[in-house]
Formats: C-alpha cells, structure tokens, sequence
C-alpha cells in the first residue's frame, strides 16, 4: 500500500483505473478488443516518437563531437527538426524506377519496420509497461529480430542496382554472423539468470545486475553482446552495408520518400532495441538500483518512476553507441567477418562454459556474498 | 652533360642537338624510342623520370616534346623532339614500355592533336569521346559548335579499344577487349561521393576484390590548353587557379615564375616572402582537406570536420588577405597583388602552436586507430620503380621512398634559404602516404615559422609592361605543388598570347597508377587508396 502511495508517477495506477473503469460496463470480449487497440496504438506512437527523438538527440550529440551547432532553427534548439523532417519525407514523392522487382522492392520496407516493430512489443519499458511478458522473451527477441535481414536482402535485390546488391550481400554476411554472436551472449546470461522471461530476469536483479552477479563471464558477454549488438544495427564502424563513401548508401540506394524513411526508422529503432535488450539483460531494466540492508534509500529509489530507470540506462549505452559510431572509421567486409568468426565467437563459446561453471560451482556473486547482494 | 650529348650521337646519329637552357635534342620518329631507351638505360645518368610529354602543332608538323628528368635529381632535365608531316593520318611510335605515364598523356594528345602511338596498348582518346569532330589543339581546328552538338541521349559504354601494334608483318590495327565477357563490372563514378570529383572508374569485381580498372577522364574537361592561346598572360593567371583549386596559389605561382623568368623581371623581396608564405598555407590547406577526405573515405566523418575546422582558419587568412578563400588572386606577373593586412603575421604566429596541437589531437585521434591501421598498412602498395614510372611525384611518390621535391631539387623562391626536411618514407603503402601528408604540414609550419618575422619592408610587385609579350622561345617551369610536380609550358612565337600553353598536371599521375595499385585489393580498399592518393580532377580535365 505504501508502495503505491510512493510511487504517483507510475503508470500501474492508470492502467489499473483504466482496466476497472473497462470492465465495469463492458463484456470481457470488448474489454479485451478495446485494450488491445489501446496498447497497440500506445507502441506505435512510441514506437514513432522514440525515433524522432533518437534522431534528434543523435543529430545534437553528433554535432557536441563533431564541434558544430547541429539543428538549432526549428524551435528552440532545433527541438521540432525532427517533426519537420519527418512531414517532409511523408510528403515526399515516391520515385518509382524502372526495371526494379516492383513487389519486392515495395515489401522491403516492411519487413524491415515489421520485425523491428515486434520485437519492441517484448520490451519491459517498466514496471507493468510490458505488452506481452513471454515465457521464451529472449527467445522470442532473438528470432524476430533477425526478420530485418530478409528486408535489406530484397531491397538490394530487387532495386536491380548493383551498389545496393553489393551492400544487401555484404548486410547478409554480417547479419548473419553478429546474430550468432549477439545470441550466444543472451545465452550466457540465460544460463546466470536460470530463465528466458524478462520479468523473471529483472526481478531476479534487484540487488545484484547481471552484469556483476556473473563477473568475469558477464562483462565478457556484455561486452560482446555491444559489439555485435552495434553491428547488427548496420551502424558504423559496422555501416559497410551502407558505406556511403563506397556505396553511396548499399541497399537503400534507390528508396525515397517514405520508404526510405522506413529504413531510416528501423535503423534507429534497432539501435534503441539492442540498447533495451541489454539493459533489460545485463543493467537489471527498469529496476531501481536496490541495496540489502537499506531500507530507507530502497524506498527513495522507488520515488523514481521504474521507466525513468529504464529509459536512462538505456540512453547511456545509446551513448556509447553513439560515441563508437562517431569516433571509430569503417572495418572492411572481411575484417568485419574475421572479427566475428576468428575472435568473438571463439570466445563466446569458451565464455558460456565458463559460466555454467561458475552458475553450477556457486561461485556468482549472489552465492559468494548471499547477505551482500 | 657533355657525355650525354656523345652517348646521344652514339646511339641515333642523324639527332639534332641544340644547346639551348636545356639540352635539346630532335630526332625523327622512327628514331624516338631507341634514344629515349638509351637515355633511359644510360648508367651514368639515367633519365627515367618523364615530366612532360607535350603535343605540338608547329603549323607544317605535328609532334610530341617529351622533358625528361632523373628520378635522383630532378634538376636534370634533357627535351627530346619529334614530328611528323603526315597530317592526315600522324603515327608516331610510344614510350609507354619505357615510361608508363605516358600510356595517359599520349592518350590525351591523340584526342586533343590526333596523333596515334604505334605499340600503345590501349588507343582511345582520353578526355574527349571517341566521336568527336577534329582534335582541338591543332591549329586549322574548327570550333563551330554544331559541329559537336551537346547530346543528351544515353550512350552505351563501350568497353573496345583500338590500338596500332607493330608486328614482323607490319603494323596491324586491331581492337581489343578491355574486361572479359563475364565480368562483374560496376561504374564508380562519375557521380560517386568518394571519387573526389567526376572520375569514373571502370571496375571489374571479382566479389568484393578488385579485378581491374579502367579510367574514363573528361566529364569536366574545359579545354585550358587551347582557350590559353586566346588569351593574354594574365589573362591565363585565372586559369591556374582553376587546374588542382586545393593549390591553386602554388599553380599561379608556377606560371608567374615562368612569365617573370621569359620577360626577365625580378621580383621583389617582400613578394618572394609573401609568395612562399603563402605558398606553404596552401599547402597546409591543401593536406588538410586530403587528411580529412581520407579518413572520410574510411568512414570517420569526426575526423573529417576537424581537418576542416583547422582549414576554415586558414581560408579565414587568405580571405584577409585578399578577398578569395579557395580561389585566391594573389600572384601576378612581377609579384603579388595585395599587400599582407596589419595582423597577418599574428593570425599566422598564432595558427602555428594552434596546429601542432592539433597534429597531435589527429594523432591520438585516428593515426593509431586500430581499425584505420588495418585499413592503411600494407594496403595499395606501390614501390618506388612503379613511382618513377608513372612519375607519381608529391606525398604519394615520396611514400614510395622517392626524393622528388622539387624545392629541394630546384629551389625557388626561397626555398634555398629556408631550412626543412623532405618526407621520405619507404612502406609506399595508404599509411606512409597518410602519415607523409601530416609531416609535411609541421614541415610547412616549419618554413612559416623561418619566413613570418623578417618580411623585409619594400615593393610587393615590380610593373611589367602593360602588354606582355614573352621572346620566341621555349619555357619550362616546374613546381611542387601539394599533389606532387606542377609544370608549366610555354612556347611563344613573341606574341602576347602563348603559341601552346601546357600543364603538367600531378593528378593525372597519381590516378594512372591507380589500376595497378589497387589490382587484388578489395573495393572498399579502392576508395581508401583513393583517398590516399589525393587526386584533384579538375587538374586532370585541364
């Protein structure tokens, strides 16, 4: 009771309300209708806004690093650029071009914005913020994220263009072989965390985040899990599948208007979504930083809304993405392919190893300091 | 060089030696390869380095000059001549199997004089199309315009060449295919973000691996040669400046040296400092933007604005100065045009530890960036054989550990009275040239720093007279330009136009060496070696 006295700004409250103002009137059947139309439009619209705001904050960030002003017309600090932007590539003409797969190249998009858009429903935003609390969510996360693949595939083959059919193949290799890499290291947090549900893994960090409870092996799989993360999200140094200075922009070469703007979309939403997965992973998700023993402070922590929580640690590695895609020039396709297969996943396989032995000869941090975290 | 002129004898006897600035030495056609061979081969003083390889009109004979130099020291130079009378149909023979820079420049000169090369690999014209009306640089050319309308149709790329090969049988004209059927071929360029202008590469792709290349020049070709001879010499100063715009003061300063030398004037000592001060700002400029171009072309678009950042503070002087940023109209015949403003010498004493600091920051930045070392060492290799013969002079020829600067080798302005060091590397890969640039930027600060306090107090020009016509003669400057060795060429008939206005243009060498270089390596690495290479196309397409 205290608890919800404490925490005015959670959602829970209002989806509470909302959830018994429904059903006091309705059938369980429309009550149901009615929710889901609700939650749906909620992610899209989240889905949308959160772009908009990592382009923008991307484009501002970039600019601090780059020693320049970065959008500052629109608004005050250029705050609505993104707005404006995005009205101007809706009203962008589509150009179609001749001699392209038609249906493949307009499904491209789709697929592209699709599977990112089903993967951000298995996000825990926060505390109840969940839209769908799979059993499997690793799993699941896992296995529609790598639909994107099938997008920049078609659209490099079907725009019938020879620098897009270089960067589709170039986006397959690496895909590929990152989602190998990026999986492997879930997995050796499964192995800590005992469970494949993100609610589960979250609860299971109160005290301890997975990132120290498995030390040694965690900070390996975190460190991986970026890398490949990053790579996945087709950004650089890992941006060979666009490569602008060699393939003008690879797959999406021949897109406009708003189809480009899918691309553009699941881009940064992809990098949002790897960002969210290792929170919820490694940094414990939504959950406030909680110590053993100390009551008082636990309760202050909880004053902070659980999706403030979230969205921070997540803006910090977006950060650090950020930081890596700025800083660091382009690999090549085969250094790329020899740092996945030579290096990581090498490591990868030793490392979850190592972590069953840990997990099973107790030597994690919540069984070596049972009264501590 | 008397035993030059024995060792000439002893090889071609009927050549026409003339003792004139520089040895001059005409032969008949037939005769040509066998004396640029012996020339080439001669132990005591091999002159294997071709500057210049200059098509000619006289009136009566079509021909090629060719200045040769020796790749230890540059201020060797010998002139060889050859013509023809044939007008119709002029054959000459090749020196591409001797030097391969000539493969590019006889090109050219059969598209802009119509003089094919017997034993030339590859006889396509080189910035014009192959249907072109007339060759523009001959005298009777006709330059109605409907005669070459401006078409607006697509056309076909044609992947044949011609060629005239002499054989047992005689000479046999035959076509040839440049890819092979089935070869994977994409067009980088001529709109393309990292050719650096409108270059277009042919390349045939095995994969990811680059099979082949094969260069197609022109799109911006602007005919500087033939609209010289038109025009008045300081008329043609403007044009310079538009060859390699990145140093463009350096280019001007090459065409007013060779005017000031033909009409003999001296000019003053405040021009001369100012000149070379402002000669090494360019330079600075000039390696700067190839600095950031590279690491852009690697992928590192921070890296490129700060190259830019430092830039903008040099343009910011040149505006200061005298009105232009990239384009600067500074020299003039007999000295500089506007006089340096009060707090030049501060902006410039102040941008010196500012660049050093600056230096190191790229240094930490992106010189020892684990994945920009695998981009750069060992990649695009190019010994200093190859340098020489393509005459890939600048930063580039010196990564390959080849002493061509030409400020050492023939100092001007004042050069001779400066102290500083000549970059040399051996790697002769991306890195070496990559690294050679940032040297030569401290190198240049070093010189800055040497001149930018004892600017004597005098005259900044020395009038020439209002119309200046240049003695009959034959003129040659060269010049190191950021790129490598910039040359000019006058001939003049004593007119106050130049009868035949030539550039040397180092670009055009640093790209024919491209499909060689980059043979075997991957595309991505092509773009990369482009960078390092830091070509300007507009210097090309004169």
């Amino acid at each position: 009771m205290i608890l919800n006295y404490s925490q005015p700004l959670e959602f829970t409250n209002l989806i509470t309300w909302l959830d018994t103002a429904l059903r006091s009137s309705m059938s369980e059947f429309w009550v149901l209708l009615i929710e889901f139309v609700l939650v749906a439009v909620g992610l899209l619209a989240a889905y949308s806004v959160i772009a908009m705001i990592l382009i923008y904050a991307e484009r501002k960030i970039t600019a601090f690093f780059q020693a320049r002003f970065g959008p500052n017309r629109v608004g005050k600090y250029g705050i609505w650029q993104s707005v404006a932007d995005v009205i101007k590539i809706l009203l962008k003409e589509i150009i179609h071009i001749n001699r392209s797969d038609r249906f493949l190249f307009f499904a491209a998009p789709f697929f592209m914005i699709i599977a990112s858009m089903l993967t951000f429903g298995a996000i825990p935003f926060g505390k109840f913020l969940h839209a769908v609390d799979f059993n499997i969510g690793v799993l699941y996360v896992t296995a529609v994220s790598s639909l994107g693949i099938i997008g920049v595939l078609l659209a490099g083959w079907s725009s019938n263009n020879k620098y897009s059919m270089i960067g589709a193949m170039r986006s397959g290799a690496q895909f590929v072989s990152y989602e190998l890499s990026a999986g492997f290291a879930l997995m050796t947090i499964v192995v800590l965390a005992g469970t494949m549900q993100f609610s589960e893994m979250i609860e299971g960090q109160r005290y301890c985040w997975n990132l120290f409870n498995g030390h040694i092996s965690s900070m390996i799989a975190f460190v991986i899990y970026l890398i490949s993360g990053h790579a996945e999200t087709n950004r650089g140094p890992f941006d060979l599948p666009e490569a602008e200075s060699e393939l003008t922009a690879g797959y999406h070469t021949e897109y406009s208007g708003m189809q480009f703007g899918f691309f553009y979309l699941a881009e940064y939403l992809n990098m949002f979504i790897i960002a969210s997965i290792a929170t919820t992973v490694f940094l414990g998700g939504w959950m406030p930083i909680q110590i053993h023993g100390l009551e008082t402070f636990n309760q202050i922590m909880w004053y902070i809304p659980s999706y403030v929580w979230f969205f921070a640690k997540t803006g910090v590695l977006i950060f650090l993405s950020l930081w890596v895609r700025w800083s660091f020039p382009r690999l090549r396709i085969d250094q790329l392919l020899n740092l996945e297969w030579k290096y990581l996943l090498p490591i990868n396989l030793v490392n979850i190893v190592v972590m069953v032995i840990i997990v099973l000869t107790g030597l994690t941090l919540t069984d070596l300091f049972p009264g501590l975290f | 060089m008397e035993n030059i002129k024995k060792v000439i004898l002893s090889a071609v006897k009927e050549a026409v030696i003339e003792d004139k600035k520089i040895l001059t030495v005409t032969v008949e056609p037939d005769k040509l390869h066998l004396l640029a061979k012996t020339l080439r081969d001669n132990a005591e003083l091999q002159f294997d380095y071709l500057v210049k390889l200059i098509g000619m009109d006289w009136g009566e004979k079509l021909g090629v000059i060719y200045l040769l130099s020796t790749s230890k020291d540059l201020s060797k130079e010998i002139v060889l001549k050859t013509g023809t009378a044939d007008r119709e149909n002029p054959l000459l023979y090749s020196v591409t199997d001797l030097y391969e820079t000539a493969h590019y420049n006889e090109r050219e000169v059969y598209a802009l004089l119509g003089i094919r090369f017997i034993n030339n690999p590859d006889m396509r014209r080189f910035f014009l199309n192959s249907d072109w009306v007339g060759f523009p640089l001959r005298k009777d050319y006709d330059a109605n315009p409907e005669l070459n309308p401006v078409s607006v149709e697509s056309v076909e790329m044609v992947d044949t060449a011609p060629r005239i090969m002499e054989t047992a049988d005689g000479l046999v004209e035959e076509t040839v295919n440049i890819f092979e059927d089935d070869d994977y071929i994409i067009n980088i360029g001529p709109q393309h973000p990292s050719t650096h202008g409108v270059m277009h590469f042919r390349t045939a792709l095995d994969g990811e691996i680059v099979k082949k290349i094969d260069v197609h020049s022109g799109y911006i070709h602007r005919g500087i040669e033939k609209l010289s001879e038109n025009l008045t010499y300081p008329q043609i100063l403007h044009f310079t400046d538009r060859l390699d715009y990145l140093s463009a003061n350096i280019n001007r300063h090459a065409l007013c040296m060779c005017v000031e030398k033909a009409i003999e004037i001296e000019v003053p000592e405040r021009a001369q400092y100012i000149r070379t001060i402002m000669d090494e700002l360019n330079r600075i400029d000039s390696h700067l933007l190839a600095w950031s171009a590279m690491t852009n072309d690697l992928g590192a678009t921070t890296a490129f604005i700060y190259g830019m950042r430092e830039r903008e503070i040099i343009l910011d002087i040149f505006d200061k100065t005298c009105g232009g940023r990239l384009i600067i109209n500074q020299n003039v015949i007999g000295g500089v045009m506007f006089d340096i403003y009060a707090d030049f010498q501060k902006d410039v004493k102040s941008f010196i530890p500012y660049m050093r600091t600056k230096l190191i920051e790229y240094d930490r930045f992106f010189s020892h960036n684990v994945i920009a070392l695998g981009r750069m060492v060992g990649i695009g290799n190019m010994t200093k054989e190859e340098a020489i013969t393509y005459a890939v002079t600048g930063p580039a020829g010196r990564a390959s550990g080849w002493s061509c600067d030409i400020r050492k080798h023939q100092p001007y302005s004042l050069y001779n009275k400066v102290e500083f060091k000549e970059v040399i590397r051996t790697e002769g890969d991306s890195y070496a040239r990559y690294l050679n640039r940032l040297d030569e930027i401290e190198e240049s600060l070093h010189i800055i720093e040497q001149l930018i306090d004892n600017i004597p107090a005098g005259e900044i020009i020395t009038k020439p007279k209002a119309i200046i016509r240049i003695p009959e003669g034959e003129y040659f400057q060269r010049i190191e330009a950021a790129k490598g060795e910039f040359g000019v060429y006058i001939d003049s008939r004593g007119d106050k136009t130049p009868y035949r206005m030539k550039f040397r243009s180092p670009s055009m060498a640093l790209v024919s060496v491209m499909p060689l270089i980059c043979q075997g390596e991957k595309i991505s690495d092509l773009i990369g070696i482009g960078g390092s290479m830091d070509y300007v196309i507009p210097d090309i397409d004169r």
